[in-house]
């Protein structure tokens, strides 16, 4: 089932230079933008509209200190996520096996009756 | 190759000409899918599945047997399924004999074929790092925090 807060969620992680954001931050714990745009191959202004993106979708917060911005994961937020994936791909996997049982059944019924 | 929320695959004993119809025919799809399916299997045609007291528009896309059949849906909200507001399921048929098919499906939500196609080829260059092995990186970190 799809809510709109699922599609926020798909399209935050669908993305592989998110997924990269998130990764760092999942390793690194809090850090700012620009320690982040020191380790992506992508440009400065597209880690801070990558971190839009995963912040709307509540995957990650952000805390002023100082001067500096710095962000973090949401952990709770990410572990839903991983759930919720991990279940789309179960529910393919039970869709999968049934056409397997149903194709196996049609193909063995095919065999006894000669055509 | 739009980018993939999800991707499985199984291998089946059966022809592909079997599985196809498995896959394609209404009251075949409503014994592994929705619960009630109304469907005619052509390119751009419209039908409605069922799923338990919920239902929605579905459009086909593409049927090219026996090998590729897609659809759009967008359940359960119930708007015509159109790229921007769907997930497209997308069926490959692979025969390894002639006793023998590997079926492959995938889901992909809008936002991911709306990427710049060299974020696509970026993704599928990148296709080791698929969404298992992203799913269990997570896993693992977020079980040592």
């Amino acid at each position: 089932m799809t809510t709109q807060a699922d599609d926020e969620l798909w399209s935050a992680i669908g993305d592989p230079s998110r997924r990269q954001v998130l990764d760092l931050l999942v390793s690194h714990g809090e850090v700012s933008a620009s320690w982040l745009a020191e380790r992506v191959p992508f440009s400065r202004q597209a880690v801070s509209k990558h971190l839009v993106v995963l912040e709307r979708a509540g995957l990650i917060t952000r805390r002023k200190q100082g001067r500096e911005v710095l962000y973090q994961v949401e952990a709770g937020r990410l572990d839903q996520a991983t759930r919720a994936m991990a279940e789309l791909a179960a529910q393919w996997d039970r869709r999968l096996a049934t056409i397997k049982r149903l194709a196996e059944t049609a193909h063995a019924e095919n065999k006894r009756k000669p055509s | 190759m739009p980018g993939l929320v999800i991707e499985r695959e199984i291998l089946i004993e059966a022809p592909v000409e079997v599985v196809w119809r498995t896959i394609t025919e209404p009251d075949q799809i409503s014994q592994w899918f929705a619960d009630k399916v109304e469907l005619v299997v052509a390119p751009g045609a419209h039908g409605y599945m069922e799923f338990g007291d919920q239902g929605g528009p579905v459009v086909v896309e593409t049927v090219d047997p026996p090998t590729r059949f897609s659809f759009r849906w967008n359940h359960p909200r119930g708007e015509e399924p159109v790229a921007g507001n769907s997930m497209l399921v997308e069926f490959t048929l692979t025969p390894e004999d002639d006793e023998r098919t590997r079926l492959r499906v995938t889901e992909s939500g809008h936002e991911l074929r709306a990427w710049p196609d060299a974020e696509k080829q970026r993704y599928s260059d990148e296709h080791r790092d698929g969404w298992g092995e992203f799913l269990d990186r997570l896993a693992t970190l977020l079980a040592k925090r």
